[in-house]
């Protein structure tokens, strides 16, 4: 049974929003993909980029004005609240393409070559020196990829990350009842405490990486360890970007005084986006960093 | 199911010009989109499909290159998954599902244009290398359309990379379209619908909508894979740094067999919908339909390896996957059962959308029945990558899918324009398509099964009987397509008027609207008793 008791429905007017959409993001894809062809940078891509950018101010600025201009029943609301989580949802599987690649190669691929199960063959025939063990610092043909010097340890830089960002969902929540409280001043306190931590998240992955470069010789093209690695904690990267821009733009609407004790769409879905983005890593820090 | 309307011809105003198209925030407007795109590449996909089927008419080289060859295949099997069939579901379900559930529109509307718009650039990218291709620039995609690694990375032309970001749009478009069916079934359904009173055409979508949440995504994980292999050095899919191009396949594969089951739930939901109004019956089993449907689309998570039982898996790996999908047979086997048992005694006429309903249930079901062959493994060695597997897809993706859709198609355009199509005609259409899909088709199961391999140029000589039989077939079906188009476009432009029930023994929310349906289905809820 859906709701029981709704009046009439709201459809917005008609909306220039898709369209530019669509136009930004081709032109950002046209743009990457001549960037990489060419190995410098075309224009289609910071051109695209900013149009998103436009795209992202004007579409959710256009929103943000309905909202406050009291147009969404109930209903609506709880559209966008259905909409933030099946996006949120999309979002698990699109790391989970990235954490199955790395179970099946750390229990399935990596043992093979090295002669697990009926393999034997493959290791005596493909590569006989390999031995299979995770992280691999040797990889099958360390002539064609060569293997970091050292693995990424998971005390030090990640483990401060992953107090770091368990600590800003802490403060997020507290922002969050201080919201309902109709507590302002701890609201706009705990939210910018949240967004400084994404920050210094952020500063301490760069450093990480930084690291990895330059003293353990650990990179993107380093063997299936490094692969995965770089693409699950550089996606995981990028989420929190987005995730502290989200916040940062909810932190200046509370200091303008949006959002009730009782209506908060906005503020809660970057909320659930933030601590979607806090599980993913400790996942991460478990089986990339730890295990 | 009984319904109280009011209706507010108030509303019912149209923008007017190109902006119209371009603005939308109209489920019947987008879903128009979207229909038109679909039959647009349809003919595109057919018209490289009847250029493999010439190369193919004799033995020897004739027309294209095995370079082209290459690239034909791959584009027709890319174009009619994610350029025809999904976007003609999707605008199949932006049509019905508001006005089969008492909603003014979807729930997201403005996204709703987006996934749409995306669409058109993601098929300009990818049309755009072939075009480039024909003109001597470089190769257009040419690994299949299941770009297996290394195939695509190592060996993939330039214009892969192209491809890949235009997997990336077309699957933000199809994320974007699920997220917006789930918000509208969920949230948008009239007072007194509850969950077991939907149609099930909102039932097979529902289930489908999770299926695409669920699998879109990782296609965009194994493209993304795909990206970093081929230009920044990560070796995912190169055993040489740890890697392997079977995890390509597994990956792939995991997307991809709900993938076949996206392209084939909506078909139950509109053949559940259309053989209980010609019957003049209802739906036989409706729950068991949808718990079916539920455990279908829980099971395509479970049975993805049966597409590589040759690529060297553990015998555990086999075993598990071999009897995982033949359990698929018991809900289809539910589902054929209740629809024979809905024309079982019902007062039966056959205008054109019961003929392609009754079409799609027999040809869809030896479609099935090819499939319980390949899925054991130890005979799928033989068959794999035969024109057999060809023969087994093409019955269920032409003859069930396709087929659905033009019965759907039929169905409901005159409660879309108001008028009635021309009868005679659609049944000529019937006809030579039905007729011309299994001259097309048939043969192909006895070259595959006598060693013919899929996605090659030339052949034994012994072959080229049933492939010539083939080749007429599939220039009688590609021709006979034209009458559609024919035919929908006639009633667009006017023709008998249609009832507002249209059928006989029709039922639902939109059988309630006026025929055509104002802009803005129902502006204010129904109730449904």
């Amino acid at each position: 049974m859906s709701t029981a008791s709704h009046g009439e429905y709201y459809i917005p007017e008609p909306s220039k929003w898709p369209i530019v959409g669509t136009v930004a993001l081709t032109t950002s894809v046209i743009g990457a993909v001549n960037t990489i062809h060419a190995g410098e940078m075309s224009l289609l891509l910071p051109v695209g980029l900013l149009m998103i950018a436009y795209l992202f101010f004007g579409w959710f600025g256009s929103v943000i004005d309905e909202s406050m201009a009291g147009k969404y029943s109930a209903q609506v609301d709880k559209s966008f609240r259905l909409g933030m989580m099946w996006f949120i949802f999309s979002e698990v599987m699109f790391f989970a393409a990235f954490f199955g690649a790395l179970f099946y190669a750390r229990v399935l691929s990596v043992p093979w070559l090295g002669g697990a199960g009926n393999n034997a063959a493959t290791h005596e025939f493909l590569w006989p020196a390999f031995e299979a063990v995770w992280p691999l610092l040797s990889n099958p043909d360390n002539t064609k990829i060569v293997a970091p010097a050292e693995a990424m340890g998971a005390m030090g830089l990640p483990a401060i990350n992953t107090a770091i960002l368990l600590t800003s969902s802490v403060t997020l929540t507290w922002a969050h009842h201080a919201l309902r409280a109709g507590n302002r001043l701890h609201l706009n306190l705990g939210l910018g405490i949240t967004v400084l931590l994404g920050c210094i998240f952020l500063v301490l992955q760069v450093e990480e990486y930084i690291h990895a470069y330059n003293e353990l010789g650990l990179t993107m093209s380093s063997g299936i360890y490094g692969s995965t690695f770089f693409l699950l904690t550089g996606f995981h990267g990028f989420h929190v970007t987005m995730g502290t821009t989200m916040l940062l733009v909810i932190l200046i609407r509370c200091l303008k005084g949006h959002f009730t004790a009782d209506n908060h769409f906005g503020f809660e879905a970057v909320a659930w986006y933030w601590h979607f983005v806090d599980v993913v890593w400790l996942g991460l820090y478990i089986f990339v960093y730890w295990l | 199911m009984n319904a109280v309307v009011e209706e507010h011809h108030d509303h019912d105003h149209k923008p007017t010009g190109i902006g119209r198209w371009l603005f939308s925030t109209n489920h019947k407007d987008i879903g128009s989109m979207y229909l038109w795109f679909a039959f647009t590449m349809f003919f595109i996909g057919g018209a490289l499909a009847l250029l493999i089927r010439a190369e193919l008419f004799q033995p020897g080289m004739q027309i294209v290159e095995p370079e082209f060859f290459n690239q034909l295949t791959t584009l027709h099997g890319l174009i009619m998954v994610f350029g025809v069939i999904m976007p003609a579901f999707v605008g199949l379900a932006n049509w019905q599902l508001p006005m089969m559930i008492g909603a003014p529109d979807m729930a997201l509307p403005r996204m709703n244009n987006w996934s749409f718009w995306l669409l058109p650039a993601a098929f300009g990218l990818l049309l755009a290398s072939l075009v480039m291709s024909i003109m001597g620039l470089g190769s257009a995609p040419n690994f299949g359309w299941t770009f297996y690694a290394p195939l695509s990375t190592t060996y993939g032309p330039d214009s892969t990379d192209y491809f890949i970001f235009s997997v990336h749009l077309m699957g933000i478009s199809s994320v974007m379209g699920a997220i917006n069916v789930i918000a509208t079934i969920m949230n948008l359904r009239a007072p007194g619908m509850t969950y077991m009173k939907m149609p099930i055409f909102v039932w097979t979508w529902f289930i489908t909508a999770y299926l695409l949440i669920a699998v879109m995504p990782v296609l965009a994980g194994v493209v993304t894979m795909m990206l970093t292999d081929r230009n920044f050095g990560t070796s995912f899919f190169d055993a040489a740094g740890g890697g392997d191009p079977v995890m390509f396949q597994h990956v792939f594969w995991f997307f991809g067999h709900p993938e076949v089951y996206i392209m084939i739930l909506p078909a139950f939901g509109i053949v559940s919908s259309i053989v209980p109004t010609f019957s003049r019956k209802p739906l036989f089993g409706y729950s068991s339909m949808v718990y079916a449907t539920a455990s279908i689309a829980f099971l395509s998570f479970i049975v993805w390896a049966h597409h590589m039982f040759t690529v060297g898996m553990p015998v555990a790996g086999e075993l598990f996957f071999m009897y995982s999908t033949m359990l698929i047979a018991i809900p289809t086997g539910v589902k054929v059962f209740n629809w024979i048992s809905t024309m079982w005694r019902g007062a039966l006429t056959f205008e054109t959308p019961m003929l392609f309903a009754i079409a799609f249930i027999f040809l869809f079901t030896m479609g099935g029945f090819t499939g319980l062959m390949l899925c054991i493994a130890p005979a799928d060695f033989q068959y794999h990558d035969t024109y057999f597997v060809v023969a087994h897809f093409h019955y269920v993706l032409v003859t069930g899918a396709a087929f659905s859709i033009m019965a759907a198609v039929y169905f409901w355009l005159p409660k879309w324009t108001g008028n009635m199509y021309d009868e005679k005609l659609g049944k000529l259409h019937f006809w030579l398509t039905c007729i011309s899909a299994n001259v097309l088709f048939f043969p192909m199961h006895f070259v595959g099964l006598a060693g013919m391999p899929r996605r090659i140029p030339d052949y034994a000589l012994q072959f080229a009987e049933f492939n010539q039989i083939a080749s007429v077939g599939a220039f009688v079906f590609g021709f006979s397509q034209l009458i559609f188009l024919y035919v929908v476009i006639k009633c667009v432009r006017g023709g008998e008027k249609a009832t507002d029930k249209v059928w006989e023994g029709a039922h639902g929310l939109e059988f309630d609207l006026p025929s055509p349906a104002p802009f803005h289905s129902y502006t204010t809820p129904p109730v449904v008793k």
